[in-house]
């Protein structure tokens, strides 16, 4: 018996004359969570995909469980033991939860006829060892994320599976879920299953793995346990560059651009009270449910509030809607863009200049295309997303690049306030280093700026002031320049380990 | 279970359906004769074939409308060539002979469909418009009148006749029912008791995890497809006995209505929602009303404007319906996690 659950070796895969991975090599022994970290395009889908039998390889060796394996399909794979828990589930929204978690296992036996009871009876003991409590009987679609992830892991685990690949599989929960999940992937290592973590979420995946390997453009840059690694190296072997996150060091300017008194949403926040300068990002801590998205689309006129007054600059403002709040001068970049920033199917250009229609039409409201043209030009230089054409649809661009765009949108309508909710969520290293890089140089230059955020150390350097909000409050005001990461880490997890 | 029911699609049509036959009855007093009920059971077996291979094709997350031209097509080659060798023998031949040709006319849906991954809709637009040009430009299709022995036979043979006791007038239930009859436990069977059936439904949910889960999409599509020209084939010749004539055209605009029957059932268009019960009553529910305008006296011309308002009212509840369904499911979410952290 082998050691290793898997052992890969010099893979080389080369598509249409571009080589995606370069003899990379990735060793997981049984029992061990392991992470594999490397920026889009570093090569991680691919070897993934090798190793599940998805694509074939070019050349190297991959062994399961000490056995060579030559021609490796996704059958053989799943019958060696190898399941991959995709980013998007893999479920099926329309069926019920027995029917998800029992077709693979039926597939695999190549059973002609569908039977209810047999489906019903696999799909119990699958749930049965990960003890997740749920309604066989339930639509899918109906589930939270979380528990959608859960039928995965559960029907991953039906085949007997050793080594179950998880990749991203944080990037749509919230903190508390995330606190379960890991608790889970610690249970199925005890029973001597190895997970393969693929992530680039730094924090989490420090937590929670034994060894690390990291690809950086088809290569090995790095493999090793945990304790060998602390956040400045992985970000280098991550990229290749150094960064230097430095705070915001910008002085808010005299003048007052947002003021909010009493503000109250029946069920969701009440009486806030607080105000921003000119040239001052504001940082917004808070759990999930602590009414901190509630709050921010209030100001953004999506949410009218029952009691209080908003006040932009020193004027008493109402927001009937969206277009209200535009043109007293805010913008929103929402949680989550690819559902709510962003028309996935239409062009990055389209898309920058979508929020700024109004001011680019001209006789009888008709589109200006040259004006348009500039301003898509303007916006992709000034932010420097990456593109081969302006024409493309966003859903072609990085996670980094879109958020880019999103920005570019309501940088693009000129506002004076600008809330950002989770600013830099499923962004490389890169990518956020250069959007936080952007925040930075915009407060310098007089945009007032709040902030959103799970991510600590980013409200730490970006905003002066940070206030923390709890069950719809704001429960304190902390001055970023007398905290530390772990202490604000602490405040805000006081609910969570009330939770778990 | 009442709770259950009333959750269902299913049961609103078939309140529906209750609803309007006894208005009907009201009205003519002659709804609930076994005479109508018949004639209205002989108008539905036409539709009522299309429905089923119809409901399976939207239910992957596909559409097929060329199935009239399939029908025309195969009904009419069938019939013309077995009138050229004076074909005497049996109905077993024509019938083979229509399923082949419709099956090769939803190869060419399937392939296009399947393996060159091209919208659906597109697709049979495209084909159907091939079909009906090679059918009246090519072929130069006139009607028949003249149809082989078999088919007379055929569509006089009756399962059930029926005579009303004041004018006397007969209605039969045509052997045409028996293979609707067939068709429907044949797709009933597939699609609940056959892991190729789960897949149609998986497939209608997500594709590409149907592909993962170890599906073979390739082949359920190609079955679909190839299904519902096989169907049309049938459906082409069980048409042309009962009308005792071959016509090129009349067929053509039917489509729009089957999958509107399809929807009113429940079935959602993009896929992998929906029950073929749902779909077979949302049918029977357009066929009636159409049927039933001539028992109320109301002009034929007045006949598609109600059952466009069927249509409309409908699928404005079901969509509704959908909604609030979708809406509750949000709520009960929000409330799990509020549970979680307020826990």
């Amino acid at each position: 018996m082998s050691e290793y659950i898997l052992r890969v070796k010099d893979i080389v895969k080369s598509f249409v004359g571009v080589k995606a991975l370069q003899g990379v090599s990735l060793d997981i022994k049984k029992g061990e969570v392991h992470c594999l970290a490397g920026e889009n395009g570093s090569g991680k889908s691919t070897l993934i995909k090798i190793v599940s039998g998805v694509y074939e390889k070019d050349s190297g060796t991959i062994e399961i469980d000490g056995e060579i394996q030559s021609n490796l399909t996704p059958i053989k794979a799943i019958r060696s033991g190898v399941q991959v828990i995709y980013q998007d589930f893999s479920v099926f929204p329309n069926l019920t939860v027995y029917e998800n978690i029992a077709f693979n296992s039926e597939l695999m036996d190549n059973r002609i006829l569908a039977n209810k009871n047999r489906f019903r009876q696999i799909a119990q003991e699958a749930v049965e060892k990960i003890n997740f409590n749920v309604d066989l009987d339930a639509i899918v679609g109906d589930l939270s994320v979380a528990d959608k992830q859960l039928v995965a892991i559960s029907r991953a685990l039906i085949n007997n599976a050793k080594l179950i690949i998880m990749d991203e599989p944080t990037t749509a929960l919230t903190q508390n879920e995330v606190k379960a999940l890991f608790k889970r992937i610690n249970d199925l290592k005890d029973q001597g299953i190895s997970i393969l973590f693929v992530s680039h979420k730094l924090d989490e995946v420090f937590e929670i793995s034994d060894r690390f390997t990291i690809f950086r453009n088809g290569q090995n840059v790095f493999t090793g346990p945990t304790s060998e690694l602390d956040n400045e190296s992985f970000s280098y072997f991550m990229t290749n560059r150094k960064f230097q996150e430095t705070p915001y060091e910008g002085k808010p300017q005299d003048e007052e651009m947002l003021r909010v008194e009493n503000l109250t949403s029946e069920g969701e926040f009440y009486n806030i009270n607080f105000s921003l300068n000119k040239g001052e990002i504001l940082g917004i801590a808070g759990l999930l449910g602590s009414g901190r998205t509630e709050l921010a689309l209030s100001l953004f006129g999506m949410n009218e509030p029952d009691k209080g007054k908003i006040y932009i600059k020193n004027n008493e403002v109402e927001f009937k809607d969206v277009a209200d709040s535009i043109e007293h001068g805010l913008g929103y970049v929402p949680e989550d863009r690819l559902t709510e920033g962003l028309f996935l199917e239409q062009s990055i250009g389209l898309n920058i200049v979508a929020a700024n229609l109004p001011n680019l039409s001209g006789t009888m409201d008709t589109i200006d295309g040259e004006a348009t043209e500039n301003e898509i030009t303007t916006w992709i230089d000034n932010l420097s997303i990456k593109v081969a054409d302006p024409k493309l649809p966003v859903q072609t661009l990085s996670g980094g690049n879109q958020q880019r765009v999103v920005l570019g949108k309501w940088l693009a309508t000129k506002p004076d306030v600008l809330i950002l909710n989770g600013p830099t969520v499923g962004v490389d290293i890169g990518s956020k280093h250069d959007i936080h890089t952007i925040l930075k140089e915009l407060a310098e230059e007089g945009l007032a700026i709040i902030i959103i955020s799970d991510d600590i150390p980013e409200l730490i350097t970006l905003s002066s002031r940070i206030l923390l909000m709890r069950d719809g409050q704001i429960n304190e005001e902390i001055n970023s320049a007398e905290t530390s990461v772990a202490e604000l880490t602490e405040k805000i997890s006081l609910d969570i380990d009330q939770v778990v | 279970m009442l709770k259950n029911l009333v959750k269902k699609t299913e049961f609103y049509v078939a309140l529906v359906i209750l609803v309007i036959a006894l208005l009907i009855h009201v009205r003519s007093g002659a709804f609930f004769q076994t005479n109508n009920i018949l004639d209205i059971l002989n108008a539905s077996v036409v539709p009522g074939l299309f429905t089923v291979s119809t409901f399976m094709i939207i239910l992957s997350g596909g559409m097929d409308i060329s199935f009239p031209a399939i029908a025309a097509l195969t009904s009419y080659v069938t019939v013309d060539v077995l009138n050229s060798i004076n074909y005497e023998g049996s109905m077993v031949l024509i019938f083979v002979m229509a399923a082949v040709l419709g099956a090769l006319c939803g190869l060419v849906n399937a392939f296009f469909i399947a393996s060159l991954n091209l919208p659906p809709l597109i697709v049979t637009l495209g084909t159907q418009s091939v079909y009906r040009g090679l059918l009246q430009g090519a072929l130069n299709a006139q009607q028949i009148n003249m149809l082989p022995p078999a088919m007379g036979k055929f569509a006089r043979a009756s399962v059930y006749t029926a005579e009303d006791p004041v004018t006397g007038a007969t209605s039969h239930l045509p052997a045409g029912f028996i293979i609707f009859v067939a068709v429907v436990i044949l797709a009933y069977f597939i699609l609940y008791r056959t892991m190729f059936g789960r897949g149609v439904y998986a497939i209608g949910g997500d594709l590409v995890s149907a592909e993962r889960a170890g599906f073979n999409v390739l082949a359920i599509r190609y079955f679909l497809y190839i299904f519902s020209g096989i169907v049309a084939g049938i459906t082409g010749i069980v048409r042309s006995s009962m009308n005792q004539m071959v016509h090129p055209t009349n067929l053509f605009g039917i489509e729009m209505t089957i999958i509107a029957g399809v929807i009113l059932g429940g079935a959602s268009l993009v896929g992998g929602k929906g029950s073929l019960l749902g779909a077979l009553l949302g049918m029977f529910l357009l066929t009636m009303v159409q049927n039933s305008m001539l028992l109320l006296g109301i002009p034929g011309y007045w006949q598609t404007f109600f059952v466009g308002l069927v249509i409309i009212l409908g699928i404005s509840i079901t969509s509704y319906r959908n909604l609030v369904a979708a809406d509750k499911a949000k709520t009960l979410r929000d409330k799990s996690k509020e549970e979680l952290v307020n826990e």
